[in-house]
């Protein structure tokens, strides 16, 4: 089946099959493996990609499902609100704020703290860990990455 | 995990879903979100030939008043039932419940009328829609028809749909921004409830307590009579059939059942 998308900002067009998951999508046919699969079950958010600016989790969306529709993953983020050192504010708040240490939860925690930001500029923490119910951790204690998620909102209004 | 394989089509409206159902039988799944059928189907647990995917469809996402009534389109998304100023004020125990389905991402996608076809008694937002007695109208090959939700689930996963017929609108009688609570009992974070208790104007619906979302009956005939909130919420788990799992046995859901509902009937203000 035909599936004409733009992911990060590149327009696409390809033949895949209706099964094919956009998770799988963005990995196997666009290469972009920043998008990791974790539980595969819609539980763990690894795979955590906006489609037309929503965090999604994109194990649980069909690729056919987001024709037409704008993708952003990780590897695109940076682009959408460069900072100083060429990292999103989200990512450079993660780093400075030590928000990973096995990493492999990051990706998805990175774009579901965007998403939260664009929808809530100035969460409250426990909003944010409201927000993130979704992502799973198995190192940091989500302590970390809370407190990278205020840093971030703080920098991104501070930029304004 | 990778579904089986099928055959994808979207439908151009409801009217165009009904027509695709008829013509690809009972093998054809409506998909909106789809995060309820999509887990299912890379779990082997469904296996529809044909997608007929709605989730685009026009005109069948809104939320609006209409004389009693609010009226929801059922390809509207949980998130935009949390969002909507309207819900709040009108109906405010559905955009609560809505809240407390699934995480952030999930809601962007799930839908109010997915989440009620699907039928699970543990959801939220079937517990919701049945303590509201909301009317719940569909449409199939000879029009439109009105089901009322205490008529429309029917065992697990399983309700008064006919198979060709598509979930279009469900009708929330307008109760105000008061007088309802929505308590859910959770394990962890982002999970279904073991128990979970909706009450509005008087009425009192359970989540996880039987096959299908439960009115505790007993509880709203005390209410009624004139109990206190602690004498009607003694009689909540009357004729409630909880499961059993390595979560909760029936005997804990069913004590569950009364504290929440005490709880909750206490958070809506009837003392």
């Amino acid at each position: 089946m035909r599936l004409s998308i733009t992911v990060n900002g590149q327009a696409h067009t390809d033949d895949v099959e209706p099964r094919m998951l956009l998770a799988h999508y963005l990995r196997d046919v666009c290469g972009l493996k920043g998008t990791n699969i974790g539980c595969d079950t819609t539980s763990c958010g690894a795979c955590t990609v906006h489609v037309d600016g929503e965090s999604v989790k994109s194990c649980t969306v069909l690729a056919v499902q987001a024709d037409g529709a704008e993708v952003t993953t990780v590897e695109g983020l940076a682009a959408t609100r460069p900072g100083p050192d060429g990292m999103h504010p989200v990512q450079a708040a993660f780093r400075a704020e030590h928000g990973l240490q096995c990493g492999f939860c990051t990706p998805g925690m990175v774009m579901a703290t965007a998403g939260l930001l664009a929808e809530n500029p100035k969460p409250t923490e426990r909003e944010v860990r409201e927000a993130l119910e979704g992502n799973l951790c198995r190192c940091t204690g989500y302590h970390n990455i809370v407190r990278a998620a205020l840093t971030a909102a703080e920098s991104m209004a501070a930029s304004e | 995990m990778i579904p089986a394989p099928f055959d994808y089509v979207r439908a151009g409206s409801l009217d165009d879903a009904v027509a695709l159902l008829a013509e690809h039988g009972e093998d054809a799944k409506l998909i909106a979100g789809g995060h309820s059928l999509l887990p299912m189907m890379k779990l082997r647990l469904a296996f529809p030939t044909v997608l007929i995917d709605i989730r685009k469809v026009p005109d069948a996402a809104y939320i609006r008043v209409d004389g009693d009534v609010v009226a929801i389109g059922a390809l509207t998304r949980h998130c935009d039932l949390v969002a909507s100023d309207l819900l709040r004020a009108e109906a405010p125990l559905i955009a609560t419940a809505a809240g407390f389905v699934g995480d952030p991402q999930i809601r962007h996608r799930g839908t109010l009328g997915g989440s009620l076809s699907h039928a699970d008694p543990a959801a939220d937002l079937p517990t919701a829609v049945l303590a509201s007695d909301a009317v719940l109208v569909a449409l199939g090959p000879d029009g439109r028809r009105e089901i009322l939700v205490t008529d429309f689930f029917l065992g697990y996963f399983e309700t008064a749909l006919a198979p060709g017929e598509v979930l279009a609108e469900i009708r929330i009688p307008r109760t105000g921004p008061n007088g309802y609570h929505y308590e859910k009992f959770v394990r962890r974070a982002n999970d279904w409830a073991i128990v979970a208790v909706a009450v509005v104007a008087g009425r009192v619906a359970l989540a996880n307590m039987a096959a299908t979302p439960f009115r505790a009956a007993a509880t709203e005939a005390a209410l009624a009579a004139g109990a206190s909130a602690a004498e009607a919420a003694a009689l909540a788990a009357e004729g409630t059939q909880p499961i059993q799992d390595m979560h909760a046995d029936q005997e804990y859901r069913q004590h569950l059942a009364r504290v929440l509902t005490r709880r909750s009937l206490e958070a809506a203000g009837i003392a």
